[in-house]
This record gives structure tokens, sequence and C-alpha cells, in this order.
């Protein structure tokens, strides 16, 4: 509007006002006044007062209060940015302006339509009026683009009505709806081509639409806008929801519907919809969302099956005349097809219709649809939806009587759900599958289905009896081919729950009878007559000598004889809960030669039980291999009737063959039927053994005792010998030891298994050279025990045994040695001789006796009184009570006396204690040069009172020799003189006496003797010895002197000694020997003093601990080293004077040393 | 009010299954055992967030024309399923939560009983009494050694799970 003032006051102004009169007469209030300025008018803009322009008059006229009514718009042809300014100031208030109109409007709207909705109980409101309404709303919102607002329009006219339904199913009706319940009359279906199917609409304006017609309408629309707001899988769920609420309501409402018109009505919808979301999406998007739309799929199946049924379209024989008056009615509620869809071959309306019109056409659609729903479901993953699918499928076909077709698909639900362990779908998909496989004639198949369906409790009592009337009529049918056999597995038809052996160890000889009581649980309803229960037992010959020894088995089978089998968890599917619990065994294996172990580790008894493909569980079903074996070794029971429950059948068997038989194979059989239960387990052997006679002779004591009666036990196996009357074992005596016969000694007689039968009396002949003991009758494999007692007579032991000459000369050393041979007891051994009546060969059997004490003897002296010491160990467990102790000179000289000092006749020895002994001896001429003594005592064992026989003494014999005393030794320390006491580390003076006792003698005739004029000298040497290092022996320390052979000659020896420490010393140890000359002692210039000199070492050099003996030949060997000029000369020899021969009688005496006065640390040694 | 409940082991086994004894038993163990793909399908594809979330309820497993089945998962992955009737519109997502809630405190019961093993059947005394009666091992075979107790003790825990299931049946919630 672009003029001047004068051109607005006179004719502008007037339209204005003419046109908002008329807005108001409309009661329009929004209105937006533009005026359009030149550039021209701009030139004077600035001469122009405010509030003079046009554009301010138009604001004082008409925008009195909405001074935002008026907009400038300046140049609008011209491109400036001024231009272009105006234009988006001008748009933006026209488009606030527009909303703000439309917000006031459809607020107002609202609150009219919310207004007519709250009217809802009144008696006259109607839904369809109320749904014009608020459709209205959707159609604005769609018209603007909104399609979610539109969406929530039907949504919220959908809840309505739905809400309405229920209520009235809950009895609160609304007059309105009543009109809905009117007859279904047209099943046409979904129509979801047009945008808005404008025929149901306005037989809803006209308040003449079905249930069905609302609620195809209300989706069609709902679909269109989902679509627009690329929601296609919305629809399909919703679809189906829609689906199942229509089908529900007309339910509720009680609407009738002729049967088969909603099934039409779903099916055709199915497909509508279907075809709808495949015409907006390409293939790859319905390939990914097929989890959408395959319930669409299943359904549309499902209501097309229902259809064929109704119409007879599934029956073999094809449908009758009611059928097809049914199929017609069905059709003309198709109506006409839709103009829309008339151009299409594939639309539902043609699908359906040519699927009604023939059986063929029927299972073409049929399949198809079943074909591609079951894929959908497969290609989702779910496997469970398309064996259900599939099961329908397969009913059809049976139907159809097309089993071969079937058996698939029954094969494949019933792998599943035995999979997964459902008990009823699997009862129910056997039961189908029986019928399928009766057709198809697989004879095998069928019975094991139906064995399974026998045993199934599942079925009622009839069913499962029908069953097993078709089992066991087939097994009474004379079969064409006589040898033929059906094997079937037997868990369905019994099962072996126990299993006892009797002997219950399982381990019979040879000859032996053994039982074996099976416990069968039948699963069938009724009695079934079985001809034959059979066991196959597999035989094997023990390789390993050892595990056939009666002892043996006996001793590791010492079961109960009961064997359990687990249960089968056939309705359980195999999880990781059910899995056997590992068998581990030990397991050694030994060399048949010597039995010593070859190998040794642990197995797993059961690793076919773990280890088995998971899927085998279900290999049950198929008629698998059972394989029937046939072995040599069969165990049989026959005619027996398996009532349901348990049954308790008995084999019986005589063991013929030595070696273990294992339980493999249990087969029933009942005609030509055969059940076989393919392995026995767990595994169940029994052992048939074949025994040698045999005699076992063992002490009943760890260790046989000389001297005292020892019991034995004698063991004779019988093994396959039978003793009879008569028959005795035959000993042939050791001179050493004897039989005791006791009177009431008596033979017990067991069976194999340790079961006394009997005892008897032992009859026990005794002759010098034989004893004979009369075995009591038995039966082969049996035990005879009996014990016997022997005596070994107590031998001295032969003199062999160590007699301690030395004496007191080493007491160290022979208390070492005693350590070392201490505990072991001296051993005989006793081999008797014994013929068995069973051979011809006489067993050899030794017996070792130990002798119970130890003896050891010693000369003792005081001065030249001479005591004999004899020291009796016991080394047994048992105490025994010493007596009548002798010792007597068995040379018989009339010059000796051997005076005991013993006091007590009796004496107790307790179990490894010493009693010692002792004899003075006394002479009255010349002692004899050596002694013989026999020692004896008496003894019985300390616990028991009396015994039968009189018991031989214990005797010991020794000899001691040289015991008479030539020498006495005596050493003295004195102090340094003008000193009272000994102090370390002063010289103090040694002084040796050696003293001649006696006149020549016998014992003196030896080479070191020579004789001058009647005299008689022999050599010695002495040698000072410290053991405990408390002395320094300064200078020689040995020498070599001439002793005079005769009595009191005397000879003394003077050494400086130094104590080491102070206290009470003991004195150093004076020895003597003899010294001898080499055999050749006139050859050597050498004097055996300068060689003596020449050593000029002291003794302390050398360890005193060595032997003395040894030390003194090391030293030879280092001086022969060192004076190289002696170099293979004959050495004088040095032989230890026999302890008997030399009494020192200082020994034992001590000197007091005190410490030195400048000795400020005391050493204390603790030893 | 529902019309059936099972309980479903991990390994897809039913542990406890019970419908309305009005209505055709077979039907109802072909459903639920059908739903349990759409079971695996929701719990593999909720995958992690379920165990983030612990949300046990699974919601509407799929319905049918009469039945909806709503599915509950543990997190030892026992599954409940609940069949509830189409026209019973008064159960809404809610009460169907609680009853699993319901069912699932139960079943934590069952499982405090040391007589029971896990992964055994849940019987009920109806279930247990004619298979002891008729047949002393039958299907459900009891060890020895077991069997007079779990016998008498069986029944007191497996009872109370029953007679709440029995309730969850009748009650109109």
């Amino acid at each position: 509007m672009e003029k001047d003032t004068e051109v607005y006051k006179a004719t502008v102004k007037d339209d204005l006002t003419k046109w908002q009169n008329v807005l108001k007469a409309h009661s329009s209030v929004d209105w937006l006044i533009v005026i359009v300025e030149n550039d021209a008018k701009k030139k004077n803009k600035t001469n122009i007062l405010p509030r003079t322009s046009i554009v301010d008059k138009i604001r004082n006229d008409f925008c009195n209060k909405q001074s935002d009514r008026c907009v400038v718009l300046s140049d609008p042809l011209k491109d400036s940015s001024r231009t272009q300014e105006s234009w988006n100031a001008f748009l933006t208030k026209l488009r606030t302006l527009l909303l703000m109109s439309f917000t006031k409007n459809l607020g107002k709207f609202e609150d009219d339509m919310r207004t007519l909705r709250e009217k809802r109980t009144e008696p006259g409101w109607s839904f369809c009026e109320y749904f014009m309404v608020q459709e209205e709303l959707a159609f604005v919102f769609e018209m603007l683009q909104q399609f979610e607002d539109a969406l929530v329009q039907y949504d919220e006219l959908d809840a309505l009505f739905s809400q309405y339904v229920v209520n009235f199913g809950a009895g609160d009706g609304a007059n309105w709806l009543t009109f809905f319940c009117q007859p279904v009359k047209s099943w046409n279906g979904l129509i979801l081509r047009k945008p808005i199917d404008m025929e149901k609409r306005e037989s809803i304006q006209r308040r003449e639409a079905t249930l069905l017609d609302l609620r195809s309408y209300l989706f069609s629309r709902q679909c269109t806008l989902l679509l627009f707001l690329q929601r296609p899988w919305e629809v399909a769920q919703r679809a189906l929801e829609l689906l199942h609420n229509c089908v529900q309501e007309l339910k509720l409402l009680e609407v009738s519907v002729p049967p088969g018109a909603l099934d039409c009505w779903v099916f055709l919808s199915c497909l509508e919809v279907l075809q709808r979301i495949e015409g907006c999406c390409d293939r790859a998007q319905i390939d990914s969302n097929i989890a959408h739309t395959v319930g669409l799929w299943s359904y549309a199946t499902e209501k097309l099956k229902s259809l064929g049924y109704l119409c007879g379209l599934v029956s073999e024989k094809g449908p009758n005349s009611e059928d097809l008056n049914r199929t017609v009615d069905l059709l003309a509620g198709l109506g006409a097809e839709r103009p829309e869809t008339a151009n299409t071959a594939q639309s539902p309306y043609k699908k359906l219709k040519e699927a009604l019109s023939s059986v063929e056409a029927f299972e073409k659609h049929y399949l198809d649809l079943s074909h591609a729903t079951i894929e959908m479901y497969t290609s989702i993953g779910r496997i469970r939806s398309a064996k259900f699918v599939g099961k329908d499928l397969a009913e059809f076909y049976m139907r159809k009587k097309a089993p071969q077709k079937a058996e698939i698909y029954l094969q494949g639900a019933l792998k599943n759900y035995l999979a997964e362990g459902w008990a009823l779908p699997i009862t129910h998909t056997r039961k189908q599958l029986a019928e399928c496989q009766k057709h198809l004639g697989q004879i095998e198949n069928y019975l094991q289905t139906s064995s399974l369906l026998a045993s199934d409790h599942h079925l009622t009592e009839e069913e499962r009896k029908h069953f097993c009337q078709e089992i066991l009529d087939f097994a009474s049918q004379p079969s064409d081919n006589p040898g033929h056999k059906i094997v079937l597995p037997m868990q369905s038809f019994a099962q072996l729950r126990d299993l006892h052996f009797d002997p219950s160890n399982a381990v019979v000889h040879v000859g032996g009878v053994l039982c074996i009581e099976i416990t069968m649980y039948s699963q069938m309803p009724v009695p079934v007559h079985v001809e034959q229960i059979v066991v196959n037992v597999h035989f094997s010959i023990e390789k390993n000598n050892y595990r056939k020894t009666a002892e043996w088995l006996t001793k590791h089978k010492t079961s109960n004889g009961i064997i359990n089998f687990p249960p089968e968890t056939a309705p359980f599917p195999v999880s990781q809960n059910s899995l056997p619990a590992l068998e581990l065994y030990e397991m050694f294996e030994r060399s048949p030669s010597d039995n010593s172990l070859n190998t040794t580790g642990i197995i797993c008894r059961n690793v076919h039980m773990l280890l088995r493909r998971q899927e085998s569980s279900s290999s049950l079903e198929m008629p698998s291999g059972v394989a029937l074996e046939e072995g040599a070794h069969v165990l049989r029971c026959s005619h027996v009737t398996l009532e349901p429950g348990a049954n308790q059948i008995t084999f019986r068997t005589q063991a013929k063959e030595p070696g273990t038989y294992t339980l493999r194979q249990l087969c029933a059989s009942v005609g030509s039927v055969w059940f076989v239960l393919p392995h026995i387990y767990p595994i169940v052997q029994y052992d048939v053994y074949s025994q040698e006679p045999q005699l076992h002779v063992e002490p009943l004591a760890d260790s046989l005792l000389a001297g005292i009666p020892q019991k034995v036990k004698f063991t004779v196996t019988t093994g396959h010998y039978t003793i009879k009357n008569g028959d005795s074992l035959q000993l042939s005596n050791a001179e050493a030891m004897l039989i005791l016969c006791q009177a009431e000694s008596r033979a017990m007689v067991y069976s194999n298994t340790r079961e006394q039968s009997s005892d008897a009396a032992l009859r026990i002949q005794s002759s010098d050279k034989v004893t004979s003991i009369s075995l009591p009758v038995a039966p082969a494999y049996h035990v005879i025990e009996f014990e016997l007692e022997v005596l070994s007579l107590p031998s001295a032991p032969a003199l062999g045994g160590e007699s301690d000459m030395l004496g007191m000369a080493e007491p160290h050393r022979k208390h070492k040695d005693k350590q070392k041979t201490g505990h072991c007891m001296v051993t005989t051994d006793h081999k008797v001789s014994i013929d068995c009546p069973w051979s011809i060969y006489s067993t050899v059997i030794a017996l070792t006796f130990s002798v119970p004490f130890r003896t050891t003897h010693a000369l003792l002296s005081s001065g030249t009184r001479k005591y004999v010491q004899v020291c009796v160990q016991n080394l047994s467990e048992l105490d025994f009570q010493l007596s009548d102790s002798y010792l007597v000179d068995t040379s018989d000289s009339t010059d000796l006396q051997l005076v005991p000092l013993n006091t007590q006749s009796q004496q107790p020895i307790y179990s490894k204690q010493s009693v010692f002994f002792v004899w003075e001896l006394k002479w009255t001429e010349e002692p004899p040069p050596s002694l013989h003594c026999r020692f004896s005592v008496g003894f019985s064992p300390a616990s028991e009172e009396q015994l039968s026989i009189s018991l031989k003494p214990y005797t010991y014999e020794f000899k001691v020799e040289n015991f008479f005393t030539l020498y006495n030794v005596k050493a003295e320390i004195f102090p340094p003189s003008g000193m009272e006491y000994c102090r370390t580390g002063s010289l103090c003076s040694l002084e040796v006496l050696i003293t001649r006792l006696s006149d020549l003698l016998e014992v003196d005739k030896d080479e070191a003797l020579t004789e001058s004029d009647e005299h008689f000298s022999t050599k010695l040497m002495y040698e000072v010895v410290d053991n405990s290092s408390n002395w320094a022996v300064c200078g020689k320390s040995c020498g070599v002197i001439s002793m005079p052979v005769a009595a009191r000659a005397t000879h003394r020896v003077h050494m400086e000694v130094m104590p080491l420490f102070a206290g009470y010393l003991p004195l150093p140890d004076v020895r003597l020997f003899k010294y001898l000359p080499h055999h050749s002692a006139h050859s050597s210039q050498l004097d055996a003093d300068s060689w003596i000199e020449n050593d000029s070492l002291s003794v302390d050099k050398h360890g005193d601990d060595q032997p003395d003996s040894s030390s003194l030949k090391s030293r030879g060997s280092v001086h022969s080293a060192c004076s190289s000029e002696h170099k293979g000369l004959p050495m004088p020899r040095l032989q230890a004077l026999p302890a008997g021969q030399v009494f020192n009688s200082s020994s034992g005496t001590q000197v007091l040393v005190i410490p030195s006065q400048d000795d400020h640390v005391l050493e204390v040694s603790v030893t | 009010m529902a019309v059936c409940i099972a309980v479903i082991a991990k390994e897809n086994y039913p542990l406890y299954i019970r419908s309305t004894p009005t209505e055709n038993e077979l039907k109802f163990h072909y459903m639920v055992h059908t739903s349990l793909d759409v079971v695996d399908e929701k719990i593999s594809a909720m995958g992690k967030a379920l165990v983030d979330q612990r949300e046990l309820y699974l919601g509407l497993l799929y319905p049918t024309e009469d039945y909806k089945v709503y599915g509950y998962v543990t997190n030892s992955k026992v599954k409940f399923v609940m069949v509830v009737d189409s026209s019973n519109t008064a159960l809404r997502d809610n009460e169907i939560r609680s009853m699993f809630r319901k069912l699932h405190n139960s079943y934590t019961d069952v499982m405090c009983n040391p007589f029971y093993n896990p992964g055994d059947r849940i019987q009920s005394r109806w279930a247990l009494l004619p298979v002891s009666a008729s047949s002393p091992g039958g299907p459900y075979f009891l060890c020895p050694i077991q069997s007079r107790w779990a016998l008498l003790l069986c029944p007191i825990q497996s009872r109370a799970f029953d007679n709440m299931v029995t309730s969850m049946m009748i009650q109109v919630c």
C-alpha cells in the first residue's frame, strides 16, 4: 500500500475499516497489515515528522493495542540488504502470528473436543461422532506434516474404544457399543493401500460400521501415518496386536461370527500388512527385520491351516458338500475384490480365493507359507518356533497320508525336545512319530518308539498298554525269516537295577557254583513273558598271575556282592550336572616273574561315559547300532515273566575255566524282538580260579625264639585236592628242633571264603625221625589251619662269636663294638622237610630261630688276682627268669678253682637288659696258660607259669688265655722340687715303675726272650700317651727296655711332663709292648735303641685316638721315608701284651695341678 | 491370574511347570517351550546391559490370539515364564512384574532347602506322590539313601512353592 497520505486518507482507510469490520463479523482476530514502501519516499524521510507517516497513521487507526500487526516491507522487488531485512522481519512476524493463530484455534478445537469427550457418559453420546471430531484434528496435524501428533489422535481413539470394549466386557455397557455388536457379515481384511479409505470412513460417519470396519479403518490410518514416519516394523508389530485384539474383542462382545470368517479376515489382513510393508521397503531391510514380520507369517500360516481344516481341504478325500457350502459362504463374505488390488497378481484376496478353491491349491499355498515361516524362524535362530511350525506341517502331511514327509519334521522336533528335556512334548511327538513310523512300515523304529511310549508315565494306562500290545503282537507273529531278530535297546523295556553275586565276593573256584541275581525293573504296563534272558559274558585269562591267586581274590573283593546300577536319567538332557563323577582307581602292574612293581598310575574307569559326544543321548531314538554280541559264554534264564516293576532273576552257572568273566550285554528276547542292554556298566566281573594245594608254615610271633616253645601256624590250602581220611603231613625232624606234641591241639577247617566249616582234633605221631600229622578230612577249596609248638634247642653260639680277650685294655673300643652288633640276635635256621599227600615232592620249610641272649665275657684283674665276668644280655622282647648259673672249667684242671661271687640263684632278666655274673679264679700252683670255660644258665620265660617240658639251659663256652699278670706298671708324678703341687706350665717328673711279678713262665717263650747265663731277659717297649691332652710329654715318650725275666725285677723310667690344665688330672697312660726283633735280626746292625733315638718326635705329634699299633706302624713308615739309608731293611715288631699280663696299679689315680700364678686366664673346658 | 507358570533351568529343561488343570497341559508345554526362543533372543540382545541394570523382567515375550506370554530371568539364568489369558486385561505390566518377583522369592526358598539339589525338578506333592507310590524309582528316581528323607522333606519346601503358584493362578490381581 504505497500511497500518499492523501490517498490513504481518501480511500485506503475506508477499505481497511470495511475489511476489519468483515473480520470482526466473522469473529476472526488474526490479521496483519502490510505496508509496501518505495525508495523514492525515503529521500524526504528525514523531513517527515514522526507520527505523520502512513505507517504511523495506520498503526494509530487500526492497531491501537497490537502494534505488531503492522509490518513495513520496503522495496520488495529490489535486491538490497534493506529489502532482505524487511522481508525477514515480515516472514518472521507472519510465522509467529500464524503459529499463534493455529495454537489458539487448535486449542479451542481441542477444548471443544474434550468437552465432547467428557459427555461420553451421557446417553446420547456417539463414539462415531466423536471419532469424526478427533479425526479432524488428526487431519489437521497430518496436513501440517505433524504425523506424530496425528498418530497420537488415532492412538487415543484406539485406546478409548478398547477401554469401552473392556468395560463392556465388565458389564458396563454403553448403548452406542451395541451397534458394533452386530453380526459380522463381511471379512474382507485390512485395506492399507489407500491413504484414507473413504468408504469405511463414510460408514463410520453414517454409524453403520461394524467393529471390524472401525478397527480396519483405524489401523489403516495408523499404518499410513507410521509409514510416513518411516516405521514400517511398528506397523507389523501393531498389526499382530490388532489382529489378536480384534479376535478377543469380538469374543468379548459376543459378536456372532460365521466359522472361518475371522480366519479369513486375519489371513487377508496379515498378507495385506506384509505386502504393504514389502511395498515400501527394500529386500535387505526386510531380511534384516524378519524378527518383526515373522509373527505375521506364522499367524497367517496358522489361520490358513485352520481354514483348510474347516473347509475339508486337508483330508485325503477332499471336501464334502458341507465343506463346499461353508467355503462358498466364506468366499461370499469376502465380497468383490477391491479395485486397487484387482490388477496385482498376488493380492491377498486372490491368494485366499485360490487357496480355498481346491485341495491342490490349498496344499501349495499352505506349504509355501509354512516353508517360508520355518525358513524365517530358522534364519533368526528361533529354532523352537520353527520346530513347532514343522510339527504342524507334519500333522498336515499325516492327514494327507504322506508319512514319509512328516517323519523328518517329527524327528527334528523330537530331537529338540529331547535335547532340552521337555517330557510332555516328547511324549506327544513320539506318539505322532509312532503313528508315522507305523504307516511307513519302519518296524524296528516303530517298535522302539512303542517301547519308549509303553514305558512313558505321561501316557494313560490304556495308551501304554496299547503300545505294549503292539510290541507283543509283533513278537508273537510267526516271522517269515526265523533267524531274523529285531534288536531294540533295553532301557525303555526294563532297567537293570542291581546285581547280586553269591558267593558275594564273586570269586568261585573251578567247579563251584555261582549265582547271579539281578533285579530288573520292568517298564511295561503289563506282565511280559520273556522267552529267555541272556547275559553275554566275556572270558579272559588273566595274564597277571598274581591276580589269579585265591588269596588276592579273596582279599581284594570284599564287597557285599551287590552292585547297583545308576538309573537312567532319560527325561533329563545331558547337562553338566548329570555327568557321572570321575571314577578313579589306582593301578599297579607287577612283573609276572618276580612280582615287583612295573608301572603304577591312575586310571579313570568311566572315560567312555564322560567323553562321549553330547548328541549321543538322542541316538537312543535312532535305530542305533545295538550290536548283539555272540560270545561263547552266556548265562541264560529261560521263560521268565516280567511283571511291571521289580523282578528278581537268578542265573546259575558252574565255573569251568579259571579266569575273569566280565558281564557284557544283557538281552531279553520276546519272540523275534530282542531287547539289548549293550553295555553293563559299572563293570561287573566274576573270577574263577583254580588253585594248587599249598602248605604254609609261619610263626605266630614276629620271630621265633630259640630255647623256649614257640607256636607255628600251619595253613593247608587244599585247592583242588580233597583231603581224604588218612592223609597226613610227614615232617622229617631236624636234629635241633623238637616238635612238641600237645594232646589238645585242634585243626580248623574253613571254606575259601573264610567261613568256618568244622574243626577236628589233630593226631600227631612222633618217631625219632619223622613226625606225622594226620590231617582232618576236608573238601577241595578249603583251608585247614592248626598250630604246633616247636622248640629249638639253644645251642651255644659257635665260638666264632667274638670273645673279648682284650678285657679292660681297650674299654672304648669294646664299647663301640658292642653298639655296632648290639641289637641283632644270633639266629639259627632249621630246615624241615615236609611230605604232603598231594605231591611226591617234599616241601622244605626253613624256620629261623633267634637266640634271645647275647653273652660276652671279660677277664678282670686286681694285681695278681683274677676274675671272670660273664655278661648275659637279653635281646628279645620277653622277660626271662635265669636260674642255676654255672661256670665250669672244661679242661678239668684240679688246680684251678672257680669261686662264684653271685649271690642269687634265681634272677630275672628283663627285655633289653643285661645280667652280669662274676667268678674269681683261684689256683694253687702255677696257673695254666689258658682256660676253657663253659657258662651255663637255666632260663624260662618269666610270664609263663609252668611249661610242659623241662628246658635246656643256655650255655656259652669261651677261652681265656694268658690271664696271669706278668708285669705291674706303676706311674707317679711328682711336683718340681721345692713345690708342694704341680703347676700348669711347669715341668713335673713322671716316674714309671715296671715290675716283673713272676719267674719265667711258658708264655714268655718267644722271640723276644734272650738268654744269657741262665738269666733270661725280654725286651719291652713302654710308651707314655696322654689321650686327653692334659699333659705334654717332654723329651722321649717311649723307650725300649730289657727286662729280666725274674720275679720282682724292676725297671724305673723317668720322664718330664708338663700339665697343660689345672685341676685333678688323670695320669697319662703307660703302655707296654713286647718288642720283637725281626726274624732275621742278626743281619741288622741297626740298634733298636738308635732307631728309637732317631725317632726324635714325641708321641703327641700323633693322633692320640689312633690305635696304637697303627700309630707305631705309621711311625715306622715315616721313619723309613725320612731315613733313606735304612730303606728296605727289616724292622723290629711290636706286640701288645695281652691284657691279663699287665696290671696298671696306678690307673685311676689323679694328680692335683694348680694354676700357675701368673695365669690370669683360666680355661675351662667342658667335655 | 496366570494360566500357566513355568520355571526353566539354565539348560532350558523345565524345573517346574504347572498350568490350570482345566486346560490342555500339553498346549502350554509347547507354548512355554516355544517362548524360550524369545527369551534367548532377549537375553542375548540385552547382553551386558541386562546384568548391569539388574533388570530381570523380560516383559511380554509374545502375544498369541488367546494368551500373553511373559518372561523373567534370574541372574543364574533360570527362567520364569508366565502365560496369561489375553482376555484378562486387568493384568498390567506392574502386576506381572510383582508376580514374577514373588515367584522369584519362592524359588529362592526352594533353593535354600538343603535337600534340594539345584537343577532337580521342583516336585510338587502332586507329582511326587504317584511317583513314589507306583514306582519307587520311576522317572524321578531318588537315590536310596536320600529317598526316605527326600520323600518326607522335599514336599515341605516344594509345597510352599506350589501353594504360591496356585495362589497366583487363582488370584485375580
